[in-house]
């Protein structure tokens, strides 16, 4: 029986079918759940994707971090349910404390949508462990508030801990602290990714197939989990 | 009824480009003697009886703002809000 991987769609989610089409494109089963129902459906993972949710009119994520499916999420990650949040996503994990720090306007105050180059930093969460540690890898990045920022003592922690999942590399397109694309928590179930990597999974819409690497990890970690 | 006031600024610390792209466009009004603009958020809260500030301050710490990137300050405002250009 192939791994489930829920997929939530908020009021404002635009990138929810991309991310159930990765999941199904990595192999695995992909079952969308609905932000205003607490039930999780029993998933064995949980995609958080990118959109501009209802909670961007007070600061991104914000009013998202309380729908019902939050709280369950929150717990199930709190358990070690692993849970991969991609912009927006990314946005309400660091709302709902899971992940330290917040995201601001880019210090450019321009929008930036392009194809973006990042070394992976660490194979050792459940979303990263079919990339090998330093690994450049091409997604698309497509944000407006994608500027990473924590106080200088988490800074010190997650570099000197392994935690930064993803840096930009070949320019920093929004002014991020230390060229943070993505972190992870203590336990390395919850990973938060600005850039899109449900974009770059087939060659016909992607600029390369690199972003299928977080959704076999995923599937990678499960089986290992339950073997 | 009793009206709050929550003002919410970023950290001073934490870059507020918003701010810098105001305090940049100042000389094209001649003015010149601006060293720093930064921009908040200011909501109000009605209540519909007495405003338990205690209250107000878990609203503003858990939602209206993050405690990570920002700073916020509360008070408590008369019923009736002094129209905007008002010289009294």
């Amino acid at each position: 029986m192939s791994a489930r991987v829920g997929v939530v769609t908020f009021p404002g989610s635009l990138d929810d079918g991309d991310a159930a089409r990765a999941v199904r494109v990595a192999g695995g089963e992909a079952v969308r759940l609905w932000h205003g129902d607490s039930d999780l459906h029993g998933v064995d993972a949980v995609v958080l994707p990118g959109g501009f949710s209802y909670g961007d009119y007070l600061r991104t994520g914000a009013i998202a971090r309380f729908a019902p499916v939050m709280e369950s999420i929150i717990d199930g990650a709190r358990g070690g349910l692993p849970v991969l949040g991609i912009c927006n996503g990314f946005q309400i994990l660091c709302e709902a404390h899971l992940l330290p720090g917040a995201l601001t306007r880019n210090s450019h105050l321009h929008f930036r949508n392009r194809d973006q180059w990042l070394r992976v930093g660490t194979s050792g969460t459940a979303w990263t462990n079919s990339f090998e540690a330093d690994q450049e890898i091409l997604v698309p990045l497509k944000s407006g508030e994608g500027r990473y920022v924590a106080d200088q003592a988490t800074l010190d922690e997650l570099t000197a801990n392994g935690r930064i999942v993803a840096t930009y590399v070949r320019g920093n397109p929004n002014g991020s602290e230390r060229d943070i694309a993505g972190i992870t928590n203590e336990a390395g179930n919850v990973v938060g990714l600005m850039p899109h990597p449900e974009h770059a999974i087939e060659a016909l819409t992607g600029p390369s197939l690199d972003g299928l690497g977080f959704f076999t990890s995923i599937l990678k970690h499960l089986a290992g989990a339950t073997a | 009824m009793a009206r709050v006031v929550v003002d919410v600024m970023l950290k001073p610390e934490i870059l507020d480009p918003q701010g810098q792209a105001v305090a940049n466009a100042l000389p094209r009004l001649g003015v010149s003697d601006v060293s720093s603009v930064r921009i908040g958020r200011r909501i109000e809260i009605e209540f519909t009886g007495e405003a338990d500030l205690d209250r107000v301050r878990e609203i503003a710490d858990k939602l209206l703002a993050n405690p990570v990137i920002e700073d916020f300050t509360i008070h408590e405002v008369a019923d009736e809000p002094v129209p905007a250009g008002d010289p009294s």
